[in-house]
């Protein structure tokens, strides 16, 4: 990550929050790669933002805690931030830059990839319909998850979102094939003791050897959160472009990101669009989030499993909000189910697999399976509406047919959406629950699902 | 006299240039070593601000930037239909055999393949005196599309001489040249046209025809005219993109430009995939044969995001100007806004609303005013239309936002999506109390000499159903349905019918995807009338459970997938089938 060559200057104009401004500068380039060192002689890392009229302003990862104007010289180190891969990165640790964390040194690099990607042509793609079975009957009935497809989980403070990142990344297979798999885990700005429940929750499982983790933990400088998952992603791409592997990426907490994002955009004293986070967050996300994929002609795929936390549990919220208009649909945990002691505590009515019609049905899935999930959706939903209307009008108030639909939310939320935490259910099983949730209303009430599927899989009166 | 200058200064996709005084607003510049394009958007003195539409990455003050002397164009001619382009009109196929899977930097490439030959029939002939908009022969571009060969509006026109015979040349042949004042100015198939200006027609019509798009919700309720304009904002799942997926596929328009503006990658690709394996319903020929595919995904350079609206609308009026019927939706233009407001904030403009600059209302406004149903210019007589639809993406859903408040001002039909009924997976997601359309009366007329005369009275019927089912939904809030009398709990009944048989529509259904005009009529009428049969037999003293109870509900409500396009008579059997059962539990007579 450090070069020989490189320009040196030391004249320092200014130094406020993460930004260093350098003076008389001529030949740097926008995005160039930055080495701060301060008079110590301590090395830090950082990137162009901006660059003209013999100035360029230097974003510093690392923080400029301790920076001077006299005695700091930044060097221009003549290309762009790059991460070094190759194979050995597999089982690996590494800090929010992609140095390593485990003691061990460098991996020797197959090559350097430009950590800010490319976007893919579109042209290129994949359209992305492989069902990979997480074992989780919620996600796998109602919000199918397919190879390639960036799905978040919007949380919130102190609910249970890595216990169910960590039970799909040790479950996750796709039904009937044998590949390559791996799984790339960035800690953005978590608690330690978060990032060591997914290292261990990997070493368990026994997946920590097909897995690369970049940590940056809450006590890690905050502007080295907006190259975590971009370091993360890199090496992702390489693995799943280059050695043909299907990667599942975990992103925690893409909340913290943001604001590191907005941390720089307001010592830039840019305009501020909503919650005084840059206008540009939108854009700035999509080339996280877009980086998901597959591609024409080549055997991987990179998925990706976001983690952010809804400040106040706000789906409206700038982040939660931008976020879900670029991924593909979106799992919310919802607080009411969580408080319960539901696990997985999921509000299925607010989340969404947007690929989810393309990796079920006849051949991947089973044939009923779009209807009758359309079934519970819809019989789910009247159970809410009966649930309220019970809470004002009490239960006598109820029609026979309300009362019907009250037990289905209850076998809803107790049969199928409970599951333990190491328990693996199959497509099977979980269809065989769905169909059981169907089967408490009368066939009249039954006006998703074809004659045929109902006559096949039906079992109530 | 081309500029030649030097970059000064890079943040982003915003560059200054000096050196630059021969510039001209608006003009397209390569911009450093690796000849990225850019875009002139502000002079000061000699220094200029440019635009660019690729990634800055790596880019130094000192590098040169070069004047193109023309404003940023598209090229128009045969060979467009079917294409990806990005959103300065490269195509992406051609990309990736530059750079592979990924999108490289300073790719020059043809629009169309200029070398690529199509069978030319003229319909001129030499010695004839043409103007700019005269058609002078036809080729045949897709097995839907047969393409005019028009002079173009920035010609001067004249007399025609050297005009080739019927036969098969490629772009770059002379297919004849024009003489007037003594200037001789080749003709060829295609022409270049700046895409941020309108093109010109001979004049407008008022929009009375309706655009079929097989989506009951829309053709029924809140119908869009050809030549109009609709906007359909909506929080995140929604559904937008579905909608207007289902609009490009299915509506009776002869060419759809589809611009994915700052959206989804795997979005593009679904079309992509999709459309050449679907068949329009009224041809039975692929999709992609009439698609154009305009695509600046969120990650694609954001500048060229604010071009790719430009680019798609003039490619629609050009093929307006053949005679066409074109469709064009936009997805999402508040990704288009967003890009505004970026270059905006990096020129240091004073911001209006949440950031946006004070003229994003002025350029939503050109935009839309870009719609209509016109006369063409030129002969012969040509009347086409380009319609526009937009989806807004309101931030947090909330519709008082500076994008979705001002897009209303310049448009007719609004289908505001509904985050409650997507929850409940009541799809299309439009909120039949907050949508409307300002073309219901034009188009009435269309319905009432195409399919039935009682097609106003009757829409206008369900429609009140559903304005009851409103106010009657509030009273049930607070005092249980047992407070209404069987009259009104009648209406919840018909409304949910209205509701699940009628509004629903399953876009991954094949039957129920597209649905037909007559096919709409049908439904809507069976289930007013199964109302009025139900009114009629409560008076008489049923029970309403057992009006609820009848056999034929389910049937009603599931003929929207039950049914084909082309199996009419189930319809009406299935309306004697009802008319037959009232009678069994109430002896009602019939009154239709």
């Amino acid at each position: 990550m450090t070069d020989k060559g490189g320009i040196q200057y030391s004249n320092i104009a200014e130094i406020k929050g993460p930004l260093v401004v350098v003076d008389d500068v001529d030949n740097a380039a926008f995005d160039e790669l930055v080495e701060i060192e301060t008079i110590e002689g301590e090395r830090r890392l950082g990137k162009v933002l901006e660059v003209g009229n013999g100035k360029a302003i230097v974003q510093v990862f690392e923080g400029t805690t301790g920076l001077s104007i006299s005695g700091t010289s930044a060097k221009f180190v003549g290309k762009v931030m790059e991460m070094p891969v190759s194979k050995d990165v597999l089982g690996r640790v590494f800090d929010g830059l992609g140095r390593p964390k485990d003691g061990l040194p460098d991996p020797i690099a197959d090559k350097f990839i430009d950590i800010n990607g490319e976007p893919m042509n579109p042209e290129q793609r994949e359209y992305p319909k492989d069902f990979i079975q997480t074992g989780v009957s919620v996600i796998d009935g109602l919000i199918t998850l397919v190879r390639g497809q960036k799905l978040p989980i919007f949380s919130g403070s102190g609910m249970s979102h890595n216990l169910l990142a960590a039970q799909i990344a040790r479950q996750a297979s796709v039904v009937g094939t044998n590949d390559d798999f791996a799984v790339v885990f960035a800690a953005i700005g978590v608690q330690y003791s978060e990032a060591e429940y997914f290292r261990r929750s990997l070493e368990e499982s026994g997946a920590l050897k097909r897995s690369v983790l970049f940590l940056n933990t809450a006590d890690d400088p905050a502007i080295e959160r907006i190259i975590t998952p971009r370091v993360a992603l890199t090496v992702a791409e390489y693995l799943a472009f280059d050695l043909g592997m299907h990667v599942l990426v975990i992103l925690t907490d893409m909340t913290n990101y943001a604001e590191a994002l907005r941390e720089i955009s307001a010592a830039r004293e840019e305009v501020p669009g909503r919650k005084g986070y840059p206008g540009y967050l939108y854009t700035d996300l999509s080339t996280i989030y877009e980086r998901a994929g597959k591609l024409n002609g080549r055997k991987g795929s990179v998925t990706q499993i976001p983690i952010l936390s809804m400040p106040s549990d706000d789906i409206t919220h700038p982040i939660p909000d931008l976020t879900g208009y670029i991924t593909e649909g979106q799992i919310v945990v919802g607080r009411d189910l969580f408080r319960q002691g539901v696990y997985p505590p999921i509000n299925i009515l607010m989340s969404l697999s947007r690929l989810m019609k393309d990796g079920i049905g006849e051949g991947s899935t089973r044939e009923d399976h779009a209807e009758v999930a359309n079934q519970v959706y819809d019989a789910y939903s009247r159970a809410q509406e009966v649930r309220a209307l019970a809470g004002i009008v009490g239960k006598a108030g109820l029609t026979e047919i309300d009362l019907k639909y009250m037990d289905v939310g209850d076998v809803f939320e107790k049969e199928f959406l409970t599951q333990a935490t190491d328990e693996n259910r199959t497509i099977e099983e979980t269809l065989a629950i769905l169909w059981k949730i169907v089967s408490k209303l009368p066939k009249n009430e039954i006006t998703k699902i074809k004659d045929k599927f109902v006559d096949k899989y039906y079992q109530g009166e | 006299m081309t500029a030649q200058g030097r970059i000064v200064w890079v943040s982003g996709p915003a560059v200054r240039a000096d050196g630059m005084s021969d510039a001209k607003m608006y003009e397209t510049v390569t911009v450093g070593n690796s000849k990225l394009v850019g875009e002139v958007i502000r002079l000061t003195g000699d220094v200029a601000f440019i635009q660019v539409y690729e990634s800055t990455s790596g880019l130094k003050p000192g590098e040169p930037v070069v004047g193109t002397g023309n404003p940023l164009s598209v090229l128009l001619g045969p060979g467009i239909i079917g294409q990806l382009y990005d959103g300065i009109q490269r195509p992406l196929r051609e990309l990736s055999k530059a750079s592979g899977s990924f999108i490289g930097k300073g790719i020059t490439t043809t629009p169309v393949d200029m070398v690529k030959t199509y069978h030319f029939v003229p319909v001129a002939s030499n010695g004839d005196d043409v103007l700019p908009g005269n058609v002078i022969g036809t080729v045949q571009e897709t097995d839907l599309i047969e393409h005019s060969i028009m002079v173009p509006p920035n010609h001067p026109g004249g007399k025609i001489s050297n005009l080739v015979s019927e036969g098969d040349y490629n772009l770059e042949t002379e297919l004849a040249t024009a003489e007037k004042d003594g200037q001789n100015v080749p003709l060829k198939m295609y022409h270049k046209w700046p895409v941020r200006k309108p093109r010109p027609y001979l004049k407008r019509y008022d929009a009375t025809v309706p655009l079929i798009t097989g989506q009951r919700v829309i053709d029924t309720f809140f119908p869009i005219a050809k030549g109009g304009t609709g906007s359909i904002p909506g929080a995140f799942g929604t559904g937008k993109t579905v909608t207007l997926h289902q609009i490009a596929k299915w509506a009776d328009s002869q060419v759809v430009v589809y611009i994915g503006c700052g959206e989804r990658g795997n979005e593009m690709t679904e079309v992509l995939v999709e459309f050449p394996h679907l068949k329009d319903p009224r041809s039975g020929k692929p999709l992609m044969d009439r698609t154009v595919l305009v695509a600046n995904t969120s990650n694609m350079p954001v500048a060229a995001r604010e071009a790719s609206i430009y680019t798609g609308v003039t490619i629609a009026e050009y093929y307006r100007d053949m005679g066409k019927d074109v469709v064009l939706v936009a997805d999402s233009t508040s990704r288009w806004a967003e890009a505004l407001r970026e270059m905006s904030g990096r020129l240091e403009e004073m911001p209006a609303e949440e950031g946006y600059p004070s003229y994003l209302a002025s350029r939503l406004a050109e935009f839309y005013e870009r719609a209509g149903r016109v006369r063409a210019s030129g002969s012969p007589d040509r009347d086409g239309s380009v319609t526009l639809i937009g989806a807004v993406s309101p931030s947090g859903g909330d519709f008082t936002e500076p994008v979705t408040t001002h897009t209303m001002r310049f448009i007719k039909t609004f289908w505001a999506l509904d985050a409650k009924l997507a929850y409940s997976r009541h799809y299309p997601s439009i909120n039949w109390m907050n949508s409307y359309s300002g073309y219901l009366a034009d188009i009435a007329k269309w319905w009432s000499e195409n399919i039935s005369e009682d097609w106003f009275a009757i829409r206008n019927e369900a429609y009140g159903i559903l304005q009851r089912e409103d106010t009657l939904k509030e009273i049930v809030k607070l005092l249980g349905p047992d407070a209404l009398p069987d009259e009104e709990k009648l209406i919840l009944e018909i409304a949910r019918m209205v509701k699940i048989g009628l509004l629903q529509q399953n876009s991954f259904d094949e039957v129920d995807t597209y649905c037909s005009a007559e096919k709409q009529f049908k439904l809507l009428k069976l289930i007013v009338d199964f109302y009025k049969l139900g009114q009629q037999s409560l008076k008489e003293g049923t029970q309403l459970s057992a009006i609820r109870e009848l056999p034929v509900v389910p049937s009603i409500l599931k003929a929207r997938m039950d049914i084909k396009d082309d199996e009419m008579p189930k319809l009406d059997k299935l309306e004697s089938d009802m008319i037959e059962q009232f009678k069994n539990i109430s002896g009602v007579k019939v009154t239709n």
